[in-house]
């Protein structure tokens, strides 16, 4: 069994009384949700905090809820919670694919939507998701709230804007946007992390794309966003052609480094069939008429 | 033969519930980390993070300044105690703690004993070690490079990393038949190094007795005589004052074969402070510093008639062992059983050579259900019979149907010495072929092709041998392989035997009951199996390359014959007949020709503990012993069929469907035999598909943790398809011959083979393991990579 290093522990009664814990204990102190990242980290003494605050108790924090023509998911709300919703299957088929295949249900149960976001992990399936629907996060701090777009939100492979003393709170999509998306993964093994994966979000009028989301999980992309095939495909006629065209763009510029799931030439392969396979599933469902 | 009973049963063979189960199933195991003694300590090891690099310095003052540490062990310490190196399994020393250099990474450095587990963790970062890194021979390819570094300069006289040269078969004829063969095929492979990962990592729990002397050690052992006598031999400790007890193991698969460093700093840590040490790794040092499996580069050719008739193999092997040679096998045989590698073909010459180096990486090389190396060996021959037919545009289930050894053929004296006991291969096969409706299959697959889709259909076949082994050929350190058995049944009729091997999940306190119950008719529920606990067991060498059935299950059946042919005696005594005049029937002697004149195994067992009257010589009670020298090994087989679809745009693999026809012999409990066949599937599924330990430049293991190192889950997995053929050993006394490795053994080949026949239309005729989507696209592309490196 691997052991943490000491640590303290306190359990917040509340998001102030949590934001009140951040104060007083500073840049030492983690916040604690699912725990399903943070504890194995803390296992191999990667991270050695001194206290964790424990946000389980915040229950108000879970929910799915819609409001102002948006879906608003509590930052406490577990995958399972996301996958399950009726909600979220009914508007973002994106978001219920990327649940399907994101750990396995055990990590499911316990793993929270925030604590995703807030990993920053480079094959964070959630980023990539909440980038190409171009989500928003809300940070609340002792100072106030602020609104961020996730396309603002991560600063790189583990790191975000959020200020020590600010919690993520709830992570807001809008509902106007999208007609069709999807998202397509492929693992060494069920419950891997993504060798790649590839999210996408589609509006589409008159048979024309005039609104484009694209995440890129595991690849390298800033802001897990393929900026330029979103870029290429917006005006464009929805064909074979114009979809295979952005494909290889999002290929092209994404930044994959090489490990044990794959060289750099097949991630990028990977990345050019995914989106490919993710556009053309998004389109089927724009014509489709239903998510 | 024996009959096979295929229905539930409460007496002998059949199928039966498993009776540990029981205790497993409610969550009450007694695992080695289960045990806790008053006044326990707590080990932890630290580690050295360079696979190559001189010790400059160690400075533990820190550490043992920390209120809850106790003791802090250096390679220093331990050479005051003549301790810092202990023989390896293979003629060769290991280092308990390093003194001079770290030679891998993960090597360990230093022990603390605390008062908890996390306060020795605490401690160890408190430990400052001065390294000065020295460059690191990863590819065994290289290790004989004059410009490599010299990893071994512990041993006098070293000056290059070779360890040993080992041939087998005659190179003169085997040179020859490839010289007038027609067709010669040479394929390089290779078996990548695999762990076994078993659920429970390794530990131990030792526990000095400052007053009696007596050292008891609970420890992961799939080997507790063998253990006991090494640590007599090591530490110069007296074999009467020392018991080794293994309880519940949670999975071996020969990662528990030998002594580990831990085990024995737990013994000095104990020693040290007067004080029971527990020391358990966790899942990383598991698979970073323990045994590892295979590590085979392989050369092999294969030579035929133009009309498919096989002539001979040939292969050189490059052995890869870390950096102490620490291999777990019989002392003759280097390269363990490999030379098996002829498999189940009638050719008429063989020959390999193998070539065991030093690399900078953990030691170890037999474990995983290894078999002692046969499955590398069916790997080749399989690999290379597939290689052949894609050559000769033949179908590869004909190309050995027309190969394999016929039944007339038995008992079968191979090109390379070995002698098998009992086969029927062809039917063998042509029942996993219609199982498999591999006909249809072969249309579908035409269908597919067609229209530009990919799908494989692999066939393998196997020879095991197993049952280690003949005193006269096989021994580790000196110890000969034989195994004690030991029968007691009590006045009430109950019984209780008492093995020299342990399980480590394979139900043994299932299944030896059953072969006490299969001879004496007690009913399995009254036979209590111990094992385990050397202080209340005979001697033997323990569970490893699926020996128990043959050997210990022989000794066991043997000693079940004495007690009923003793039950005879004495029934005669109580019917005031002849032993002669007695019949058997299960469970009951009776008078020939007068069924209702005769006495239960109960009644006897009474009697032979009360006043009755016994003839001349012959003692009271019911018991029987035996010690088994088995007079061959035994040869199980079988015939696997996999079926894949590959996704050729992501390089996915499905295993659709997987067949396994196995014969081992009559079945004790065909439901066990069973799990043990859908486990060693799934071993195989992941051997080809995603398990590999590979390494980078500078030495750092690329599979130190179940992130990297991924093991299969049901969802990789599809209904396995089993089928039975049964042959009997003809020298076991109940024929039976073992079954725990066969299907690890056969089936990474069927794997591999179905996955490059999908692959065949792109001109492929091999890549290696394990098939990761990366792997199968880069070999679609022409690109296959080493498996065993870093990729880029």
């Amino acid at each position: 069994m691997q052991v943490p290093a000491p640590v303290d522990y306190e359990r917040a009664l509340s998001l102030d009384h949590a934001i009140e814990l951040l104060e007083r204990y500073g840049p030492d102190a983690k916040i604690i949700a699912g725990g399903h990242s943070l504890l194995p980290m803390m296992k191999l003494r990667l991270l050695q905090p001194e206290v964790l605050i424990d946000l389980n108790n915040v229950t108000d924090l879970g929910y799915i809820k819609v409001e102002s023509n948006e879906m608003r998911i509590g930052a406490l709300t577990r995958h399972s919670e996301l996958l399950e919703s009726p909600i979220v299957s009914e508007h973002f088929p994106i978001i219920s694919e990327a649940e399907r295949v994101i750990a396995d249900p055990v990590v499911r149960n316990r793993g929270t939507v925030g604590g995703s976001l807030c990993q920053a992990d480079p094959s964070e399936d959630l980023a990539a998701v909440f980038s190409a629907l171009k989500a928003s996060v809300v940070l609340r701090g002792s100072k106030g709230t602020r609104v961020v777009p996730v396309r603002e939100f991560h600063s790189g492979p583990y790191s975000t804007v959020i200020d020590p003393g600010e919690i993520l709170t709830e992570i807001r999509v809008s509902l106007s946007s999208p007609c069709g998306s999807a998202y397509k993964k492929v693992e060494r093994r069920v419950g891997d992390w993504a060798i790649a994966a590839v999210g996408v979000v589609l509006r589409v009028s008159n048979s024309r794309a005039d609104d484009v989301g694209i995440g890129l999980t595991a690849v390298g992309a800033e802001h897990y966003c393929a900026y330029e095939a979103e870029e290429f495909l917006v005006g464009k006629e929805l064909s074979e052609e114009t979809i295979n065209e952005c494909a290889r763009i999002a290929a092209e510029n994404c930044n994959p480094s090489a490990d044990q799931r794959g060289p750099v030439d097949y991630k990028r392969h990977l990345v050019e069939v995914l989106t490919f396979r993710a556009l053309g599933k998004a389109v089927a469902r724009c014509k489709g008429g239903s998510q | 033969m024996t009959a096979v009973s295929d229905t539930e049963t409460t007496i002998g063979f059949g199928r039966v519930l498993r009776k540990e189960d029981v205790r497993f199933l409610r969550g009450k195991g007694n695992y080695v980390d289960d045990i806790k003694l008053p006044g326990m300590l707590h080990g932890a090891v630290l580690r050295s993070p360079y696979a190559h690099a001189k010790i400059v310095s160690i400075n533990t003052a820190a550490a043992e300044a920390h209120p809850k540490v106790r003791a802090v062990v250096t390679g220093k310490l331990l050479e005051t105690l003549n301790l810092a190196w202990i023989p390896s399994l293979s003629h060769d020393v290991i280092a308990v703690l390093a003194t001079d250099k770290v030679r891998y990474q993960g090597q360990e450095v230093a022990f603390v004993v605390a008062d908890d587990r996390y306060a020795a963790r605490d401690a160890l970062e408190l430990i400052e070690v001065e390294y000065e890194v020295l460059p690191a021979v990863i590819d065994a390819k290289t290790a004989l490079d004059p410009s490599s570094a010299l990893i071994r300069d512990d041993i006098e006289g070293k000056s290059d990393n070779h360890i040993f040269d080992w041939d087998c078969g005659d190179q003169e004829e085997t040179d020859q038949v490839f010289d007038q063969a027609e067709v010669v095929v040479k394929q390089e492979m290779l078996y990548p190094r695999v762990h076994p990962a078993p659920m429970e990592t390794c530990g131990a729990v030792a526990d000095m007795d400052p007053i009696s002397g007596k050292l008891t050690i609970w420890s992961t052992t799939q080997a507790p005589h063998a253990h006991r006598t090494l640590y007599a031999l090591v530490a110069g400790l007296p074999e009467h004052k020392l018991r080794v007890v293994s309880p519940d193991i949670g999975g071996g698969f020969g990662n528990k074969v030998g002594i580990y460093p831990g085990y024995v700093l737990a013994v000095v840590g104990s020693i040290l402070t007067k004080r029971p040490v527990k020391w358990m790794e966790d899942r990383s040092e598991n698979l970073m510093s323990t045994s590892f499996a295979r590590d085979y580069h392989m050369s092999g050719e294969i030579a035929a008639t133009k009309d498919g008739k096989i002539l001979g193999l040939r292969v050189h092997v490059l052995a890869d062992h870390g950096a102490f040679n620490n291999t777990a096998q019989p002392t003759k045989f280097p390269a363990g059983f490999f030379h098996i590698f002829s498999g189940s073909y009638d050719l008429r010459s063989a020959y390999c050579q193998v070539t065991g180096v030093y690399t900078n990486k953990a030691p170890g090389g037999v474990a995983y259900a290894c078999s002692f190396r046969v499955t590398e060996a069916v790997y080749l021959v399989e690999r290379m019979v597939d290689c052949l037919a894609q050559e000769l545009k033949m179908d590869p289930a004909e190309l050995r149907m027309r190969n394999l050894l016929k039944p007339e053929q038995f008992p079968y004296l191979s090109p390379t010495g070995w002698e098998y006991d009992s086969g029927d291969y062809p039917r063998a096969l042509r029942l996993a072929m219609d199982i498999a409706g591999y006909e249809t299959l072969r249309q579908e697959q035409a269908e597919k092709r067609a229209k530009g889709e990919l799908m494989g259909i692999g066939v393998s076949f196997f020879t095991e041998t197993v049952g280690a082994g003949p005193k006269k050929h096989m021994d580790i350190l000196g110890l000969g392989m034989a195994d004690g058995c030991d029968v007691r049944v009590h006045p009430t009729g109950k019984a209780v035997v008492r093995l020299s091997v342990q399980t480590q999940g394979q139900g043994h306190e299932t299944t030896f009951a059953q072969i006490v119950s299969e001879v004496t008719g007690i009913p399995i529920a009254d036979i209590e199996v111990v094992h385990g606990d050397t202080d209340s067991t005979p001697f033997g060498l323990g569970t490893y390359g699926s020996r128990s059935t043959p050997v210990s299950g022989a000794a066991c059946a043997i000693a079940s014959q004495r007690v009923r042919d003793k039950a005879r005696i004495i029934a005669a005594a109580m019917l005031e007949c002849s032993p002669e005049d007695l019949e058997w029937e299960s469970g009951r002697w009776f008078v020939k020709g007068d069924p209702s004149s005769g006495k239960t195994i109960q009644e006897i067992a009474l009697a032979a503990h009360g006043p009755l009257e016994l003839p001349d010589g012959v003692e009271g009670h019911l018991d029987g012993q035996c010690v088994y020298d088995p007079p061959n090994l035994t040869y199980p087989f079988g015939a696997y069929i996999c079926v894949v679809d590959i996704d050729k745009d992501t390089g996915k693999v499905n295993v659709r469907r997987f067949i396994a026809v196995d014969d081992c012999g009559p079945r004790i409990n065909p439901m066990i035999v069973e799990g043990q066949v859908h486990g060693g599937l799934a071993d195989g599924v992941g051997m080809a598909l995603m398990e590999a330990i590979a390494f980078d430049e500078e030495g750092n293991c690329l599979g130190g943790s179940f992130m990297d190192y991924l093991l299969p889950t049901s969802l990789e997995c599809p209904s396995w398809e089993t089928g039975q053929t049964v042959t009997p050993s003809p020298h076991h006394p109940l024929g039976l011959k073992g079954v725990g490795e066969s299907a690890t053994v056969g089936s990474p080949p069927a794997v591999v083979n179905a996955i490059i026949d999908a692959l065949s239309v792109y001109g492929v005729r091999h890549a290696d393991m394990p098939f990761t989507p990366a792997q199968v696209w880069r070999t679609i592309v022409g690109s296959p990579m080493r498996t065993d490196m870093a990729f880029k």
